[in-house]
């Protein structure tokens, strides 16, 4: 089954809405980031903040600064990068209670091309102090995420798709800096954040048929990171891949780098953007393009474990 | 406001001055001018207009202060000890390690209600906290005070667009016309222009006074604190500086410290002008 992240998170905003602490901000994307869903309940506590992101994580701040939970949304592209400054000093250096749920990360905007594909956000959001990061890889798990982190207190940064994503996570619990074993295996491991686990597991399963045992590791916290986990399969298995839809620096690829390097030894392929742009183009056809496909696990598997 | 109120709120308007140059000279580093061009607004507002609880920072339903003028930090900090919030000999701690009184001001300082000092946020985050208290149909007001340098800065009009929307009646902005930034005057820099007309453009209602005046300061804010569904803007004219004859009218202490000898002079004057203050109604 596809299923929409966005989707997932309108109707859990909706769910839990009736919580009179929750505010809900949108920049005139509401209709794609599906907050309108909320907006359309509770008017009252919706404000639509017209294109303007650097107010809109402002005004975030001030009203978690008098006590609400603020959720605020648009593209990672533009609230990330366009307000960066403003989430740095107004919501991470103070630790207030704002979560930032952007939508349409990564190559599989699609259509929209480069300048609407963020690639950078993990990294630049795991810079920040206070902010925990987390990029669910299904419907059902953003659900999870959403309802998690609406009462835990200080801000978060979530990440979503804009493309519908094959439902995986239906039986698994979300728990905040606790990677999910998904496949075990013995050979090697792939681990992979955000909607990139269904390219993992179906390449973990190519590989079987090749009598490759790869075991698949879902990571939704890019921060904190579970590196207990990944220092236990690193050690277990020798060889890592990393899979993710966003640029190969300062990602997940690079965290796995570093605690492999700080605990122990392992093998490391790391698959991502190539330091480079994007294009338009249906979403999981530039995944394809750009490396990000079963095809390219597979043959860095066969590589590493050669 | 009779006189003797008057001459109370110039004295503390006095104080702040020098704490402020006392503070900036000890940590030799800071921002006199803006610091000197604000202390009277500041004044006026801790000492007659802010309905706030030193024994009691956060409490729920007090007046919201926001120093978007954040490098202003040392008047500031000077008005809070002064209203009581922590010890005056803390003040001198101002830009230290390990000090709680960091270069720009901090939420962990009692009696700050938001961390400022990357220009604009102050402003923006004031609008997040008015739509708070009119979701919660609170009484309070919330003040937020902008240097006009500041309003430059893209995210200012963002916010300027937006809170007449809301209807925010329950904003006060004070804008801080010292007519300087760090490199020279704001005219020369990017000009403000007809500041007035373009705030009212945007749905605000405008008010032009003499920002040392303690009278026009005071009386304006009661005139801005009507509830008529519109945001209110005191455009305050201001001295950079003023308080410290060498200080006025320049961009040249805009983040200087005095040296032994301008911080000997400097306090010099405010005594002479506490003096003076003194005197005043007395004859």
């Amino acid at each position: 089954m596809m299923e929409s992240q966005r989707v997932a998170y309108g109707e859990t905003l909706l769910e839990i809405g009736e919580d009179e602490k929750i505010v809900v901000l949108d920049a005139d994307l509401s209709s794609s980031t599906h907050t309108i869903m909320f907006g359309n309940k509770y008017k009252e506590r919706f404000f639509n903040m017209g294109i303007q992101e650097q107010n809109e994580v402002g005004v975030a701040a001030g009203l978690a600064r008098s006590g609400k939970i603020v959720f605020a949304s648009s593209f990672a592209v533009f609230i990330v990068g366009r307000a960066y400054d403003i989430i740095r000093q107004s919501i991470a250096y103070t630790n207030l209670n704002v979560k930032i749920v952007a939508t349409h990360a990564g190559l599989t905007v699609g259509e929209d091309g480069a300048t609407h594909q963020m690639l950078e956000d993990i990294g630049i959001m795991s810079g920040l102090p206070n902010f925990r990061v987390i990029a669910p890889a299904d419907a059902p798990e953003t659900r999870k995420v959403i309802k998690k982190i609406a009462y835990m207190d200080g801000p978060f940064y979530v990440r979503l798709s804009r493309e519908k994503v094959p439902t995986l996570l239906n039986d698994y619990e979300f728990e905040l800096g606790k990677g999910i074993l998904f496949k075990d295996g013995h050979d090697l491991t792939i681990i992979s954040t955000g909607i990139t686990l269904s390219i993992a597991v179906d390449a973990a399963n190519d590989l079987k048929a090749k009598g490759i045992d790869a075991a698949v590791i879902h990571m939704p916290t890019l921060k904190p990171i579970d590196s207990e986990l990944v220092s236990k399969y690193a050690k277990n298995t020798g060889k890592v891949i990393t899979v993710e839809e966003h640029s190969i620096y300062n990602g997940l690829g690079s965290r796995v780098a570093e605690i492999i390097a700080e605990h122990g030894t392992a093998k490391l392929k790391r698959i991502g953007v190539m330091d480079q742009f994007g294009e338009s183009g249906p979403g999981w056809a530039l995944l394809e393009k750009y490396g990000i496909s079963k095809e390219n696990i597979i043959k860095k598997s066969m590589e590493i474990i050669r | 406001m009779n006189i003797e109120e008057q001459k109370e709120i110039k004295l503390k308007a006095n104080e702040i001055r020098t704490l402020a140059i006392k503070m900036i000279y000890n940590a030799q580093s800071g921002h006199p001018g803006g610091s000197l061009s604000a202390s009277d607004i500041l004044s006026v507002l801790y000492f007659k207009v802010l309905n706030v609880d030193p024994k009691n920072p956060e409490w729920s339903k007090r007046d919201r202060f926001v120093m978007s003028k954040g490098h202003a930090s040392a008047a500031y900090y000077a008005s809070l000890a002064l209203k009581g919030y922590f010890p005056i000999n803390d003040l001198f701690t101002f830009r230290k390690l390990g000090s709680i009184l960091q270069g720009h001001p901090t939420i962990h300082v009692p009696g700050v209600d938001m961390t400022t000092g990357s220009l604009g946020q102050g402003f923006s985050t004031a609008i997040g906290m008015a739509i708070a208290g009119k979701l919660d149909k609170a009484d309070y007001n919330i003040y937020v005070l902008i240097g006009d340098g500041e309003m430059d800065e893209g995210i200012v009009w963002e916010a300027m667009i937006n809170a007449p929307h809301n209807n925010l009646d329950n904003l006060i902005a004070i804008l801080d016309r010292n007519k300087y930034q760090l490199d020279g005057s704001t005219e020369n820099i990017l000009p403000l222009g007809d500041i007035e007309s373009k705030i009212k453009a945007f749905g605000w209602e405008v008010q032009s006074i003499n920002g040392h005046d303690i009278e026009e300061i005071y009386n304006a804010i009661k005139i801005s604190q009507n509830k008529n569904g519109k945001p209110k803007m005191i455009v305050a004219n201001t001295v950079k500086g003023k308080g410290v004859s060498f200080m006025e009218n320049t961009h040249e202490f805009h983040g200087k410290a005095p040296n032994k000898e301008q911080y000997e002079k400097a306090i010099k004057e405010l005594e002479t002008e506490r003096e003076k203050i003194l005197k005043e109604g007395s004859t």
